[in-house]
């Protein structure tokens, strides 16, 4: 295999797996939190059509993400509200999210289908860096949002595991009684991580709208945010395994195209059906396993993951 | 108890992402037109509503397999539908359902359909057929329309399918001279599925290709999908990284075409008339279904009394399928080299008299991608040759089935089986 196969291939897949890795994060910091948000696919969704909706009636993308993010954040809001202080079962209230996103983005949408020209965030060659051999068209020619993410996964991690916010995030997570006792107010604090993975899904919807494969189709996350919702176990809920994940499967998907220049998949094409499937055989193990709860804990999930936090009642 | 509910929450993520591989979306349903007074409430039939026909008009249901909002197949079979309305006006009556899933929940939506009654049911997909085949013996009194499917039944079941490999073969041109033109001689097309209709589609370009450009080679990338904005672009740069100056897509998104513009290089779309929207700079052209005037044509012919149910297969002439650029009253785009226009206007102009279709593209002699001869020289392929049609009650049998890949798609190539 030569090594241009090898880059494109990286690259691609850094590229497309963008979208997911802030979906990820996102999420990685509300289940630290406690709060399991399966809607994540419908907030992406609401994501990517306000800013792709913005951003043509505006001209400016950026502002767009922004308000991606604003409509992500409120859609997770009301997660919070559910969960948080209502302390309603955490799935259910995750897949309404779900559908609501994906219902009101498609009735939202419907004007923008025939729209086919949003301003697009910009690709952006890092100079210097770019032209480095190897390295450079792996992680140095992209578009902007593709930094932003290369970024992002390191500060998360740096503020999960260096920071004093960080620790009193994790704590809320493990062990929310004892965090209460230390003067953390667990649940509001749990309403911000729970409203900042709204932000990072909207993000992330946004990058798809507005870069990653910029228009606004109905349904174009295309179950995007349910990996997401995997890749939060694979990456035992840090953000730079989230990030290794993430580009990985981005990867993943990319491989059985660029395979079928290669001469052995032209003679055995069949093989075509089989690659296509390891995106979605790859999420499916991580279920499996990640659904016994000795491994569980040897991972790292957080103890109170789904449970609502109430005062005096006694814990895990 | 915690254990379960993580079990719980396994599974219902396995299912999740099921329906995430598949690309279904939730069944949803509008009323095609503001109606007059709020009916009682309609009969939900799987999280489906199924809409109410307004008494003394002739009432005509459509469903579909994706969104309307596609911006492809669906959103240029609504077209149709709208252009069905404008067409007949105050006559007809028109409804749909979109995002209806292949499979028993759909036998039960026509059926449903048809009980309410409706006059006329058009189903847009191919998953459709068995389903409307069984309801069409169920109502004899109900017009039925398949689309892209084999089966009728000479009274009140139809299927319709046109001959989009005519405007494939021009596309093929067009595509050919722009690479010859840049100086290279690599094309790109995105195949969706292993079926005849998708081969057809794919060897009526190649041939078209090698008639511009003689030396040129075709890369097929198969994405198992017609719907997938990510997988649709990645084919795309995949295509381009491998070298080709110009990438053609056969599946429902413009992504392709965006692509093709970031990289400065040529796409062509498909489905429906707008896809070059993306990027005219860089788009060549988009062969496009005009369902309007088909639909027009059968709905009229059931208001006359004149439907026959039969298998209809409608070529360039019936002026239901369009290639940007060339049709009339349209120029084409920038990126058209000049010395191909007179050859395609001159072919579409014999493809819209009815003078030449498609069994003229697909009279031999045809070799394949091996150099193989597949058709030799005076024969050409039959109707059933073309939909690779085996054991279809009431239909030939094909001899040379669609079952192999033109002189210009790479040597190596093969068809996944």
């Amino acid at each position: 295999m030569e090594l241009a196969f090898l880059v494109t291939l990286l690259a691609a897949g850094i590229r497309s797996g963008t979208a997911i890795l802030f979906a990820t994060i996102g999420e990685i910091f509300a289940e630290r939190s406690g709060v399991l948000n399966l809607g994540i696919e419908g907030m992406m969704l609401m994501g990517a059509v306000s800013a792709y909706g913005v951003a043509f009636a505006t001209g400016n993308p950026w502002l767009g993400l922004g308000v991606a993010m604003g409509v992500g954040g409120l859609m997770a809001l009301l997660h919070g509200m559910v969960t948080i202080s209502l302390r309603a079962d955490q799935v259910v209230s995750g897949l309404a999210l779900t559908f609501l996103g994906s219902g009101l983005s498609a009735v939202l949408g419907a004007p923008l289908v025939e729209v086919r020209t949003a301003p697009r965030l910009p690709v952006f060659p890092i100079p210097v860096l770019a032209d480095l051999p190897i390295l450079g068209p792996i992680f140095f020619n992209h578009n902007v949002i593709v930094y932003i993410g290369l970024l992002m996964a390191p500060l998360g991690w740096w503020y999960i595991h260096r920071t004093r916010p960080g620790m009193e995030l994790r704590a809320i997570g493990e062990y929310p009684a004892a965090a209460d006792v230390l003067g953390i107010n667990v649940n509001r604090q749990r309403y911000a991580y729970v409203v900042f993975g709204g932000m990072m899904a909207g993000l992330g919807g946004a990058s798809l709208s507005l870069a990653i494969t910029p228009l606004w189709i109905e349904d174009m996350t295309a179950g995007q945010g349910w990996i997401a919702v995997g890749l939060v176990i694979f990456a035992g809920w840090d953000p730079l395994r989230a990030a290794l994940g993430s580009y990985l499967f981005g990867a993943i998907r990319r491989l059985p195209l660029d395979a079928q220049n290669l001469p052995f998949f032209l003679a055995y094409p069949q093989l075509g059906y089989f690659m296509n499937m390891l995106p979605y055989l790859f999420v499916i193990l991580l279920m499996l396993i990640s659904a016994r709860s000795e491994l569980r804990r040897r991972i790292g999930a957080p103890a109170a993951l789904g449970q609502p936090y109430v005062r005096e009642e006694r814990g895990v | 108890m915690r254990t379960q509910k993580w079990s719980a929450v396994g599974v219902l993520l396995i299912v999740a992402l099921v329906f995430g591989a598949c690309v279904a979306p939730q069944p949803g349903m509008q009323p095609a037109a503001p109606q007059a007074e709020a009916p009682a409430p309609a009969p939900a039939v799987g999280g489906v509503q199924i809409p109410e026909p307004v008494d003394g008009k002739f009432n005509v249901a459509f469903v579909y397999v994706g969104p309307i909002g596609d911006g492809g197949w669906t959103y240029a079979h609504n077209e149709g539908r709208l252009y069905l309305e404008e067409a007949l006006g105050d006559v007809v009556h028109t409804a749909y359902l979109e995002s209806v899933p292949e499979g028993a929940d759909a036998e039960r939506v026509i059926r449903n359909l048809a009980r309410a009654g409706f006059d006329a049911i058009f189903t847009t997909s191919f998953g459709f057929m068995d389903p409307t085949a069984t309801v069409a013996e169920e109502f004899p009194d109900v017009y039925f329309v398949h689309i892209s499917g084999f089966k009728r039944n000479d009274t009140n079941f139809a299927n319709l399918f046109g001959a989009m490999e005519s405007m494939k073969y021009l596309v093929g041109m067009i595509a050919g001279a722009r690479a010859q033109a840049d100086g290279g001689n690599r094309i790109g097309y995105i195949a969706p599925f292993p079926i005849p209709e998708v081969i057809r589609h794919l060897n009526a370009t190649a041939m078209g290709m090698r008639q511009t450009c003689p030396d040129c080679l075709m890369d097929v990338r198969w994405i198992f999908t017609w719907f997938d904005p990510d997988k649709e672009r990645q084919a795309a740069e995949s295509l381009f990284d491998a070298g080709a100056d110009v990438v053609i897509t056969g599946a429902d998104t413009p992504g392709p075409v965006q692509v093709a513009g970031e990289r400065g290089k040529w796409g062509v779309g498909y489905d429906s008339r707008n896809a070059c929207d993306v990027d005219p700079e860089h788009c060549l052209t988009v062969p496009y279904w005009e369902w309007g005037p088909e639909y027009t044509r059968l709905v009229q012919s059931m208001l006359d009394g004149t439907f026959v149910g039969a298998d209809i297969y409608f070529d360039v002439d019936s002026g239901s399928l369009g290639l940007l650029g060339f049709m009339e009253g349209q120029t084409p785009l920038p990126g058209v080299p000049a010395e191909v226009i007179p050859s395609v206007e001159e072919l579409l102009a014999k493809m819209l008299s009815g003078e030449i279709n498609r069994f003229t593209i697909f009279t031999g002699p045809i070799r394949d991608n091996k150099g193989n001869e597949i058709v030799p020289a005076g024969v050409t392929l039959t109707q059933s040759d073309l939909e690779g049609l085996q054991g279809i009650p009431g239909r030939e049998d094909c001899t040379i089935c669609m079952n192999w890949l033109a002189e210009g798609i790479v040597p190596d190539a093969e068809i996944p089986q």
